[in-house]
């Protein structure tokens, strides 16, 4: 999910690719930052820059969005990301365990990632996959049903 | 024509093809000939019938329905035999079903009734003609060439159907003040951003049964006069978002989206919009900022939506189920969707079961079913059959209901009644060992967390409620508290901006109304009667139980543990930490809290 491209240059092209799929256009907006976010990993300062003009939002708008919604990030984040489902069902399952077990085998804040840059810790609203909770969303890969003393061997699966 | 008693139909797919399936066709001809079969049994060819890579060569029996799999030509003689001449069906033959478990929608239990899920699980959400196998398509179909858009407000009006998405507001109501607005452009839009942490039931509707979402937009766009379309689904849910793409594009080329519709000259296309994460977005008019590219905060009704909406234009905002609703509604009329519910609440519902409730998922209920029926009837009843304490309905703006109302037929009034709301259908069922403190609080931090923070009375009041609450918790509630917890409530409920911010404190209200006496334990006797908040629970070692075995000293992360082997330990009370591992360790079950 989140190969940091080294240079300006790959930033660049995640931008401009994400604009072609999604027209310029102000509406696709929330998309387009969407597909950057995902190909980047967060949105840097440069790609926002580029959206704006391609764009044309004003880059104070641009800030309103992209840190009013969760998934977009204008910090980087780590080669893994974590969303824990901090939602009632999953709470009521014993969420509070796992994510204090989280908290301790990373030993990093919420919304922060640890100083080697491999994860990066973060609480989602309700993922829709109640029924197994609690559950945890490392990347792409859905885990339902954690239990506390799972956590390290899950984690220990990501390099 | 000739008549036949039973078709045989079998498999021609390219798998099945490969694995004989030609000759299979032959020996069945032949056998059937063989014993005199050939007029009463007919062999035909279709095309896939199970999983090919699971179930090839297989073939079907009509009328019967049986599905015998992984055949080879040296069973067709006994196939034959058994089951053509003799009636017997033959069990070692029939296709071995996938045994999936679907941890989220199980077989219907008897007191459900399935609408918005009848094909969920069923028909293959990627074929669209496994929609219209299922009369799908045909609701659209009567609606554009036998109804006018009037009669089909009519009929939606009669069946009773109100907003699934919480408020409850009557569907037809709804359209029609779109339609009567006197503008060109008008927009429908499907709020598939399911608000409720726990309800996952668009979710599920969206990725198993996505025509039913786009049929029921369709059908609301010709009632309104709208050409364009939008569903705003959320960013945590990207295989719904895919499936539905794929459904759309389907329907365009069969011509059920895009111009002239069926041929008629009626328009309109539909497009999948997606959030980033961001709770408030289920709120329509936040919801609507969203759509537009914007940050999705909400902003003050009047104007509605359906007078001043997407970009400025009337639009008509239902949610997925309501959507789903309407193709059932047109096709098998109005009277028996609202033969179905209570007098004010007609038709059924789908709820999520979350919690410590045995059966957890999806169902789908007639309204006017009660509480019990819901949670023990067809939840199965408590987990570890511990006791029921109470059931908190419609998400996190929801309250919690007690035992004292498990008789309560479930209708938009009656949850309202005693304090709570529909919702989108979330129930969380919580057991006897559960602190109503401990969940209040816990729901206060998601509203706090979740608020926009566009309205001062949401963001911070919130945030207060919060405090106090995480006070309580820690033992240190002060007297007062229930008081300016229950000011503060009624003044967010007041002064709120939206639904999120004028529901955010309802938890709280509700469990201060029906488990007071937990909050004064927990303020005056700086107890926790369920045993839940650390800050006022203690670990103690049980005097004649414990063997000295030494096993609860030695996981004990703080050393607060002592004790000779063989002899009682004991815990020091300002060294712990409540972590509760020397009772999760303890063989012998000498651990207790008080």
């Amino acid at each position: 999910m989140t190969n940091h491209p080294s240079n300006g240059k790959a930033v660049l092209e995640a931008v401009r690719t994400a604009i072609d799929k999604h027209g310029n256009n102000r509406e696709e907006l929330i998309p387009i930052l969407n597909d950057i976010n995902h190909t980047v990993g967060y949105l840097p300062k440069e790609a926002l820059e580029e959206v704006s003009r391609l764009v044309k939002v004003p880059k104070s708008q641009l800030f309103a969005v992209t840190t009013f919604y969760r998934m977009l990030s204008t910090r980087p984040r780590g080669r893994h990301v974590i969303q824990f489902c901090e939602s009632a069902p999953c709470h009521v399952a014993g969420g509070r365990k796992v994510w204090e077990t989280l908290l301790d085998e990373l030993k990093v804040n919420p919304e922060e990632t640890t100083p080697d840059g491999k994860w990066t810790l973060i609480t989602v609203s309700c993922l829709g996959i109640c029924g197994v909770g609690p559950v945890i969303v490392i990347d792409d890969d859905i885990y339902g049903n954690v239990a506390p003393e799972q956590v390290h061997d899950i984690l220990a699966k990501y390099d | 024509m000739a008549f036949y008693r039973s078709h045989i139909l079998v498999s021609v797919d390219p798998k099945c093809l490969k694995k004989g399936a030609h000759e299979i066709l032959d020996a069945l001809q032949d056998e059937l000939v063989a014993n005199g079969l050939v007029d009463e049994v007919q062999v035909l060819e279709t095309s896939r019938i199970g999983d090919p890579d699971l179930h090839a060569p297989d073939l079907m029996v009509y009328p019967d329905g049986v599905h015998y799999a992984n055949l080879s030509v040296d069973d067709i003689p006994f196939l034959v035999e058994e089951h053509f001449l003799k009636g017997r069906i033959v069990e070692k033959l029939k296709a071995r079903e996938r045994l999936v478990s679907d941890e989220e929608l199980s077989a219907p239990k008897s007191k459900e009734v399935r609408v918005v899920l009848r094909n969920c699980g069923k028909i293959d959400p990627n074929n669209i003609e496994e929609y219209i196998a299922e009369d799908g398509y045909m609701a659209l179909a009567k609606a554009l060439t036998e109804m006018t858009p009037e009669t089909v407000i009519d009929t939606v009006m009669q069946s009773g159907l109100r907003g699934r998405g919480g408020a409850g507001f009557l569907t037809a109501q709804k359209w029609k003040l779109t339609r009567q607005v006197p503008e060109k452009i008008k927009y429908v839009g499907c709020n598939a951003d399911e608000g409720d942490p726990g309800a996952f039931m668009n979710r599920r509707v969206l990725e198993s049964d996505p025509h039913a979402v786009v049929e029921g937009m369709t059908i609301a766009a010709y009632a309104i006069g709208a050409s364009r379309g939008y569903i705003y689904c959320r960013a945590e849910y990207p295989l719904a978002v895919k499936t539905l793409n794929i459904a759309i594009m389907q329907a365009r080329e069969f011509g059920f989206l895009g111009k002239n519709i069926m041929g008629t000259d009626f328009s309109f296309d539909l497009e999948v919009r997606m959030g980033a994460g961001a709770f408030v977005c289920g709120e329509e008019t936040a919801l609507m900022s969203s759509i537009e590219g914007k940050r999705g905060e909400p902003r003050p009704r009047p104007p509605f939506p359906s007078v001043k909406g997407l970009w400025g234009k009337p639009t008509n905002i239902n949610n997925v189920e309501t959507y789903a609703n309407v193709p059932q509604i047109i096709l098998r009329g109005p009277q028996w969707y609202a033969s179905m519910g209570t007098e004010k609440s007609k038709g059924t519902k789908t709820f999520a079961m979350a919690g410590d409730v045995k059966n957890t998922g999806l169902i789908e209920v007639p309204f006017g079913i009660t509480l019990r029926e819901i949670v023990y009837d067809i939840g199965g009843g408590i987990k570890d059959d511990k006791g029921f304490k109470a059931i908190q309905t419609g998400g996190p703006m929801g309250g919690f209901i007690p035992a004292e109302y498990l008789d309560l037929p479930v209708d938009y009034e009656a949850l309202a009644s005693v304090g709570s709301i529909m919702g989108s259908g979330g129930m969380i069922v919580v057991d006897d060992e559960t602190c109503m403190v401990d969940m209040a609080r816990f729901f206060m931090e998601f509203t706090q967390d979740e608020s926009c923070g566009k309205c001062v009375p949401c963001r911070v009041g919130t945030r207060r409620l919060l405090e106090i609450l995480t006070r309580i918790c820690e033992g240190k509630g002060q007297d007062g508290d229930i008081e300016r917890l229950e000011e503060l409530s009624e003044e967010i409920r007041a002064a709120s901006l939206c639904g999120l911010g004028q529901g955010a404190p309802n938890p709280v209200i509700t469990a201060l109304k029906y488990f007071r006496q937990e909050y004064e334990a927990h303020i005056y006797e700086k107890r926790c009667p369920a045993k839940v908040c650390r800050a006022l629970i203690t670990y103690e070692i049980i005097d004649g139980v414990c063997t000295g075995c030494t096993v609860c000293a030695r996981n004990c992360p703080v050393n607060a543990i002592s004790g000779e082997r063989r002899q009682t330990h004991i815990i020091d009370p300002d060294t712990c930490i409540r972590c509760g591992i020397c009772m999760q360790v303890c063989n012998f079950n000498a651990i207790r809290i008080n």
